[in-house]
């Protein structure tokens, strides 16, 4: 297609703007941060920019040499596979509740469930970091009168990460739960209809008829679900600083750690592509998966 | 910064009423987020006048540029001199022989221990040479169950190896800290010594986070000795039950032939290079440490006062377990002056540990540990380097 130059010369008049913004404020750092990883900018090089040198890929390489970089990557895949397909559950599950034709106050519910999303982070995890105390905890409380004996969730390195998870799922849930009520409402009536016609019970609707419909949404929901648990940091860094043992610092949380605590941006900056790597790849293979479906 | 910005504020109304015409602006930073707040405060060039450092972060801040040189301030004051401060305390803030801090309030580690256990075996006070530290320890051992072990030594703990290491006198790092040196046979007979304990079954090769309350387990009698800081001293007397109020003592740290140096711990007072007030920044560290103000301080915190005079009062002078520490600060020595420190230690600990559940031999693990932290180092023997290259450069 081609347009006659004024018409282009008016588009890239309208769209400038808004280029300019994406360029200075998305593509400049980006690149600025790529620049930085083949370097060793450090605390050093925030003295005086001569003590900066040009390392090549050496950044990378050590990064890949790291034992705390693998585990960080394993807890990160921790929250994200188990946390990720967790969350997309209870927003469906409570989707298809808000949704089934005998609920009341359907807009109450909504609201409610959505409350949690809209609240800041870190407001949330000292909250919660309350819930999860081992004395004093609500939690221990239940487990307490159930006759359980007290769970250390947040100083236990077994337990840290799955407290986390929860966390993360109440918090998260609301919002992708409306997405799929949209989802749902646009599901044309006939086709339940016709499957009642021709028996199916509302388990074989729901396999047949509503997640075959709802694929689009899966996929939207799935993706960015995924790309937001990847990039896991606040949790951690408000209820366990990484902790104990390590075992929830995730591959955020060591490159704010490299970056602004031991102040090496070089490393860090490597730390970001690497992730951003990880992140693509698993959005490829899910467009993969859906599409093949 | 943590609990001490909280009560500094109390502080500053008298000082304020003393200098006319200065206003104090207190800003809180928890310890967590200290650090950082610091080095992005110094990039967007908006640091504070005066400010409270770790003084392990003193060398950090100095290979910034950021603080201003304190010496002829010092040599000009005509309250604070140098002699008033601990030495080893003082030469924390000393980095290639300029002051870049004044002391504010000290830390060091000693041990905390069981005195009613320590007299069942035999003894009335705390022996002052290892081998008959060690021999002490075999001795409560022999007469602990399953499960109770002499000393409790936390894996996750970088202090009390790095504390031996310092003791048998071998510097951590060499040549101005462009090496790591913990192959260095003294080293290598500290770090011998530390893993000993393990080994023998003296200590539980447990980390930090696995003991749930060290308090209950030295109430219990499951341990008998513990190295630590003075804020344990506010610690064990609000926390252990008051029946077993007596039974427990602190002591200054053996040594290999006799009393042992401790490690110089502690906060500064470090102005910036930034200010626009330094005199005044520099009056409120005046103040801050005049003995009667430190007190007052001590009297708030807990925090042991930096200022020598001050331990000459009662409060200090007739506290039982203070007494230790004042020992203590006599011989302290400073920790390796590098920006790279802090990393340095999460090392020796890491590795440390690495020995203690026997993955590593004590030469391959200090092998590793060299290795580790020469890489650490590389970027400061690369400047050191350049700048001898400079030097002989414009020489010629």
């Amino acid at each position: 297609m081609r347009f006659p130059s004024e018409a282009s010369g008016a588009a890239w008049f309208f769209l400038a703007p808004a280029l300019l913004l994406i360029g200075v404020f998305f593509f400049l750092p980006v690149a600025a941060s790529l620049l930085l990883s083949v370097t060793d900018f450090d605390i050093y090089a925030v003295a005086s920019s001569e003590n900066t040198r040009f390392v090549g890929l050496e950044n990378y390489a050590r990064l890949l040499r790291t034992p705390l970089f693998w585990s960080s990557l394993q807890n990160t895949f921790y929250f994200a596979l188990v946390g990720g397909p967790l969350t997309i559950a209870v927003s469906l599950g409570a989707a298809l509740l808000l949704d089934a034709k005998l609920v009341r106050w359907k807009s109450f519910f909504r609201t409610i469930y959505f409350t949690p999303f809209v609240t800041t982070l870190v407001a949330v995890a000292i909250v919660w970091r309350y819930l999860y105390h081992t004395r004093y905890g609500l939690l221990n409380y239940g487990l307490e009168a159930l006759g359980v004996p007290p769970v250390d969730w947040l100083g236990d390195p077994r337990w840290a990460m799955p407290s986390i998870i929860l966390m993360a799922v109440w918090k998260n849930f609301g919002y992708n739960m409306l997405i799929f009520i949209a989802g749902l409402q646009s599901i044309p009536d006939e086709l339940y209809d016709a499957a009642n016609v021709d028996g199916a019970g509302p388990v074989r609707q729901f396999f047949n008829v509503t997640l075959p419909m709802l694929r689009p949404t899966l996929l939207f929901v799935g993706v960015i679900t995924m790309i937001g648990y990847f990039q896991l940091f606040a949790e951690p860094y408000v209820m366990t600083q990484g902790g104990p043992l390590r075992s929830t610092t995730s591959v955020v949380l060591l490159m704010y750690e490299e970056g602004f605590r031991w102040w090496r941006m070089g490393f860090a900056a490597a730390i970001a592509f690497v992730l951003f790597l990880v992140i693509l790849g698993f959005t490829l293979v899910q467009f993969r998966i859906q599409r093949e479906r | 910064m943590g609990r001490e910005g909280e009560v500094v504020a109390q502080l500053i109304p008298d000082f304020e009423r003393e200098h006319p015409g200065v206003h104090v602006r207190v800003q809180q930073i928890p310890w967590t987020a200290a650090h950082e707040k610091l080095l992005t405060a110094f990039v967007g060039e908006a640091t504070p006048d005066i400010a409270m450092l770790g003084n392990t972060w003193v060398p950090e801040f100095v290979a910034l540029d950021a603080l201003e040189p304190l010496d002829s301030l010092v040599r000009q004051s005509t309250s604070i001199a140098q002699e008033d401060f601990f030495p080893g305390s003082w030469s924390t803030n000393v980095v290639d022989g300029r002051a870049y801090g004044v002391p504010w309030y000290v830390d060091t580690r000693v041990l905390f221990y069981r005195s009613d256990l320590l007299k069942a075996a035999g003894y009335d006070s705390v022996p002052t040479t290892w081998p008959e530290w060690r021999e002490s320890m075999v001795r409560i051992k022999a007469r602990m169950g399953a499960g109770q072990y002499p000393i409790l030594v936390p894996t996750s703990e970088w202090p009390p190896p790095v504390v031996l290491g310092l003791q048998t006198g071998a510097p951590l790092l060499r040549d101005n800290g462009l090496y790591a040196n913990f192959s260095d046979p003294r080293f290598q007979r500290a770090f011998d010594f530390y893993l000993g304990w393990f080994r023998d079954g003296l200590a539980p090769k447990v980390s930090g986070a696995e003991v749930s309350n060290l308090y209950q387990e030295f109430e219990r009698g499951n341990i008998a000795m513990y190295i630590s800081g003075p804020w344990q001293i506010g610690e064990f007397t609000r926390r252990l039950p008051a029946a077993a109020q007596g039974t427990w003592m602190t002591a200054p740290l053996p040594g290999p032939d006799g009393p042992g140096v401790s490690m110089a711990g502690g906060a500064s007072l470090a102005i910036f290079r930034g200010s626009q007030r330094k005199r005044d920044a520099w009056k409120l560290a005046e103040y801050l440490s005049r003995p009667d103000v430190q007190l007052r301080f001590y009297a708030l915190t807990g925090d042991l006062p930096s200022n020598r005079a001050a331990w000459n009062d009662t409060t200090l002078a007739g506290n039982r377990y203070a007494r230790a520490f004042r020992m203590q600060l006599d011989r302290m020595v400073p920790l390796p002056q590098v920006p790279e420190w802090e990393q340095i230690a999460t090392k020796v600990f890491e590795y440390g540990e690495q020995a203690i559940r026997g993955r590593l031999t004590v030469d391959a693990t200090l092998a590793a540990l060299d290795r580790d932290v020469n890489g650490l180092l590389e970027k400061r023997r690369w400047m050191a380097q350049r700048a001898a290259g400079m030097s002989s450069r414009s020489g010629q």
